[in-house]
């Protein structure tokens, strides 16, 4: 097993190292492309097998325990050890990773961003494969050291996949995104080696295993202040999410976007969970409330500035709208974590593999409306705004041109905003929940003040998602040409590469809504490990 | 004193541990050896003389190999029973000195092929700078294994005064500006040091820095005030070799002037040595005084990163030989990361190791890191913008480039610079000096800024109109073998040290001293 997991993080590293050979794929400019982008296919493809298989092998009876382990000794002068592993919290995130890069390679072979200033699908295909590196390598580390590495190598390749492969103002968005991360992570890394040389040893499951003994309550506040911090930046939490709407807009939508939304953000609450809530529990239990506060902050705000998107003549960008509610949707996942219940914390996990798969499956769909239409703005899509110039607008809404597309459009947004039967609506149920009864030790008047509030989100979430599937899907309501433009050509429905790339996400968040048990088995002991058998 | 008479009544011939001196001596000899040979050379053989002083660094590298283990000294001062003392040696040879001649030797060789390429680029004088590059390098060998205030001052003097003259050496106009600057600004740290020196000596009665260390806390009470100022006095000569801030003035128009191989030189060879300098002076010398000077120090590592960091970031990317000054800035800041380990010194260490472990160990990675950066830069020479459409020309040299500039900034997929960083957060988290490794934090977030912008531009297509020119030469350019080797060397090094950091981070653990 634990070959099958070292083979894992390999693959992608080998694969990215393949495509700086020389040569390596043919003399011919266009077909070297080509063959990059296959091999990116076959490469992700291969490490989603051995994802598969890894899950396949995964005692499910015994998801607390840490599973495919290896340790051995990397630099005993700081102390790092080579420990990789997987339980019931990494393994769907795992999953999730894998599945989400093979379909974000599979989708890139069609749909790669092409113009005079953009480089080939080379380079394209060797950050993909070291971005998937350091994806999964966070979630599969159990040193603090290596999961900061891991952590840091995700930048590079995404720094440079949206600069280069970015829309519009992709330069200071790419800036913005690498500066505010880096800046977390470097007061995280202080964190981390306040915890571990304060701890004396930096193996994650040794100081889950301790929860906090022997560590002062400074000690444990100032760690969980210095690498929430750092988290936070990631996850995002309100106020710091500010880098992600302009990321997520400019990000190219094959990878950028995607993974941005699907994975990374994930590595934010991920090590909340892993890290903190285990290594430090006094510290988090006086923290709590303010994470808690701001998760809720950051719930409301993220559906508001979604709201003032939607308006009609906002000339709000769709992308953008889905980049803050991806914010919203984090702050249910921290709020669930802030409980630090069991109902909490496996809400929260549960909404993180939901908002992934969702928030993936949203990004590929506005990807590819953006393509059709020219234009990710809400006003042009709804038809809105067209003016008396025959052509400015672009008429018929998504139903009348594109049934499909907007069907799936239409199950994104819903399955975004928590209908039940569809995965977001356990997580963000369970979060709630947990906040109702919040662990002993938090105050139970303030947890319920905050899941007034969240549940006020839930319902502003509903409203500017429906008011999206209205909008673009329907046509803004009076506008005679919605039905009646019969000169504006139909373009192309979903395309057979669209559906292989989009039927296992579809397919995916219906399970998980159905069957949520097949998560939250996995995750249910793991936490109750976690957070101490209570 | 009466040590020194004793020891002259006994034996007026010492034994010389010749096996321990041999890494300075054979630069030094080698250096010697090439001037002289320059007189009986014909022009056209003269490029055998940088190839004869390669061999000479090479020789040197090797003659550290039967010093690994265990520390030698020499040049001791006898008892009174006619026995050697060997805690009051002029030279020792522990791992301490042996590591940073690794690392001063290593970085001179490195310097040696690039300046091959540069010296016959700018037709410099060849049996000159050999000559002054290899003394240099003895004096800067030299200078760990001291271990009293003379032998200091003199070696840091051997490694300052050749390295004027190389600064000099392009005679023209910026270079004669240069050499001056530096001669001046140098040559007042000097003075300074020297009355430092002697405060020191009258205060406590001894040059050698143990005895110093022993008598510092029995200095009679008015004579406490001078051994505190001559301390000071002392360390700032140190400082001004590393460039620390306020000493750092010189450095942009000083690397700027000189051929860029005596830049990269400067950069690494001689702010290793002065650095040596200075922990010694302070962790051996100056041991009792620790909160004082640790204090002083975390102060001044906080300002030269910040100030070097600052003053990178505005570098203007199309401004003349912006490529230098930003290295240049970049290394002011990188001297105040090496400080930091020096002042956790002074604070003591909660868990046994040795701060200036880290020092030492991000000292070898930096100089593996900035000598390729360099090697680069020598080959492309001019503005930033110059070096927009690298990876569309020479591929290899780019990601080269790339690897270097992460490496120094201290992001994957350069782990080895990351993790030079970890161990220097470490020895100040582990010193409690929160306060300073939060300002490290920010400063290695700002430095990431302009590493990554400049790193950003070796991937750009090159521009379509003025910038074609340079990046037409770029391509035009043929890489010339010493660079190649250099390149080869630095960037096989990095990769090597990133795969498996423990070669050179197993130095920041355990002692390095005795």
């Amino acid at each position: 097993m634990n070959a099958v997991l070292i083979a894992l993080l390999l693959l992608p590293l080998v694969g990215a190292a393949a495509t700086l050979v020389p040569g390596l794929f043919g003399p011919n400019e266009q077909t070297a492309g080509r063959r990059a982008l296959y091999l990116g296919v076959a490469v992700t493809g291969g490490t989603l097998l051995l994802a598969i298989a890894l899950a396949a092998g995964f005692d499910r009876g015994h998801s607390a325990r840490t599973q495919a382990v290896t340790d051995v000794r990397w630099i005993p002068a700081l102390n790092v050890r080579l420990h990789l592993g997987v339980d019931g919290i990494s393994l769907p995130l795992l999953l999730l990773t894998a599945l989400l890069t093979f379909l974000c390679a599979v989708y890139s072979v069609r749909r790669l961003p092409d113009g005079p200033d953009v480089p080939g699908p080379r380079g394209y295909t060797g950050l993909l494969l070291l971005l998937e590196t350091g994806m999964l390598g966070t979630f599969a580390v159990l040193d603090l050291l290596l999961f900061f590495l891991a952590f840091e190598v995700v930048l590079i390749p995404m720094y440079f996949l949206i600069a280069r492969w970015g829309g519009e103002n992709r330069g200071p968005a790419a800036s913005r995104f690498i500066l505010y991360t880096l800046l977390g992570s470097a007061i995280m890394l202080l964190g981390f080696l306040l915890l571990g040389l304060d701890a004396g040893t930096f193996d994650m499951t040794a100081l889950a295993q301790r929860h906090g003994s022997g560590l002062s309550h400074t000690t444990q506040i100032l760690v969980v202040l210095a690498i929430g911090l750092g988290l936070a930046v990631k996850a995002p939490m309100w106020p710091f999410h500010s880098w992600l709407p302009d990321a997520h807009t400019a990000a190219p939508t094959t990878t950028g976007s995607v993974l941005l939304a699907g994975v990374l953000l994930k590595m934010g609450t991920y090590g909340f969970v892993r890290i903190l809530l285990p290594s430090a529990p006094e510290g988090m239990t006086t923290l709590a409330p303010y994470l808690a506060a701001f998760a809720v902050v950051g719930i409301i705000y993220g559906s508001l500035a979604c709201l003032a998107l939607v308006r009609p003549g906002a000339k709000g960008d769709l992308k953008r709208l889905i980049a803050y509610s991806s914010v919203g949707h984090m702050g249910f996942v921290l709020l669930g974590i802030a409980t630090l219940t069991p109902v909490g914390v496996n809400g929260a996990l549960f909404a993180n593999i939901a908002h992934g798969l969702i928030t993936g499956l949203l990004f590929f769909l506005v990807g590819a409306i953006k393509d059709r239409y020219g234009s990710a703005d809400l006003d042009r899509l709804a038809g809105a705004g067209a003016g008396a110039g025959a052509g400015a607008g672009t008429g018929a809404a998504l139903y009348g041109r594109a049934p499909r597309l907007g069907g799936l459009l239409a199950f994104a947004a819903v399955a975004s905003l928590g209908l039940p039967g569809l995965a977001g609506f356990w997580g963000e149920l369970l979060a709630m929940f947990g906040s109702f009864q919040p662990a002993a030790g938090l105050s139970r008047p303030a947890y319920l003040v905050f899941m007034a509030f969240a549940g006020l989100g839930t319902l502003l979430t509903a409203a500017y998602l429906l008011s999206v599937v209205r909008r673009v899907c329907m046509g803004d309501p009076g506008d005679p040409r919605a039905s009646a433009e019969p000169t504006t050509p139909r373009f192309a429905d979903v395309q057979t590469y669209e559906f292989a790339a989009w039927t296992p996400l579809v397919a995916l968040t219906l399970v998980a809504g159905l069957w949520p048990a097949v998560l939250l088995g996995l995750s249910i002991p793991a936490v109750r490990a976690l957070l101490g058998g209570s | 004193m009466t040590d020194l008479a004793v020891a002259a009544a006994g034996s007026l011939i010492q034994s010389i541990d010749w096996r321990a001196i041999a890494p300075p001596l054979t630069t030094a000899v080698v250096g010697l050896g090439v001037l002289v040979a320059d007189l009986f050379l014909p022009a056209r053989r003269k490029p055998l003389l940088g190839w004869v002083s390669v061999a000479g660094l090479v020789l040197a590298l090797l003659s550290l190999l039967p010093l690994r283990h265990g520390a030698r000294a020499t040049f001791c001062f006898s008892t009174v029973a006619g026995a050697t003392d060997n805690s009051a040696c002029s030279y020792v040879a522990d791992r301490f000195a042996v590591l940073f001649q690794l690392l001063v030797l290593g970085g001179a060789l490195l310097v040696a092929l690039i300046s091959v390429h540069t010296v016959e680029k700018n037709r410099l004088p060849s049996g000159e700078y050999w000559f002054l590059l290899l003394s240099s390098a003895a004096g800067a060998a030299l200078l760990p294994a001291s271990r009293d205030l003379a032998t200091l001052v003199v070696a840091l003097e051997v490694t300052s005064l050749p390295a004027f003259a190389l600064v000099g050496l392009r005679r023209d106009g910026r270079g004669g500006e240069a050499a001056l600057k530096f001669f001046l600004s140098s040559v007042a740290a000097t003075a300074v040091m020297l009355l430092g020196v002697s405060f020191v000596y009258a205060a406590t009665g001894s040059l050698q820095l143990t005895r110093i260390a022993a008598a510092l806390p029995g200095v009679p009470g008015q004579l406490k005030t001078l051994a505190l100022v001559g301390a000071v006095l002392t360390l700032v000569g140190f400082a001004f070799k590393i460039a620390a801030v306020p000493f750092h003035f010189w450095v942009p128009d000083t690397y700027a002037g000189a051929p860029i191989a005596v830049a990269a030189y400067l950069s690494v060879v001689s702010k290793a040595a002065g650095l040596s300098g200075l922990a010694l002076v302070a962790v051996v010398g100056f041991h009792p005084y620790g909160r004082t000077w640790g204090l002083a120090l975390a102060v001044l590592a906080a300002l030269t990163m910040t100030l070097g960091n600052a003053a990178a970031l505005r570098q203007r990317s199309d401004a003349p030989y912006s490529a230098v000054r930003l290295l240049a800035w970049s290394s002011i800041a990188q001297a105040g990361y090496l400080l930091v380990p020096i002042a956790a010194a002074g604070y003591g260490s909660a868990n046994g190791s040795d701060p200036l472990g880290a020092t030492l160990a991000y000292a070898l990675i930096y100089g593996v890191v900035n000598l390729g950066a360099f090697a680069v830069v020598s080959l492309v020479a001019g503005r930033i913008d110059d070096y927009r459409g690298m990876f569309a020309a020479r591929p290899a040299t780019a990601l080269a480039m790339a690897f270097f500039l992460l490496s120094l900034a201290g992001l994957p997929p350069g782990v080895i610079g990351l993790f030079g960083k970890v161990v220097v957060f470490r020895a100040a988290v582990d010193a409690h000096l929160g306060w300073l490794a939060v300002v490290m934090a920010l400063n290695v977030v700002v430095a990431l800024y302009y590493y990554l912008a400049w790193t950003a531009k070796l991937f750009l297509p090159a521009a379509a109109t003025e910038d074609a020119s340079g990046a037409r030469r770029v391509r035009s350019l043929p890489l010339p073998l010493p660079l190649a080797v250099c390149l080869g060397l630095a960037a096989v090094l990095g990769v090597v040290l990133s795969v498996a950091p423990q070669l050179v981070l197993q130095v920041a653990s355990g002692s390095l001293f005795g």
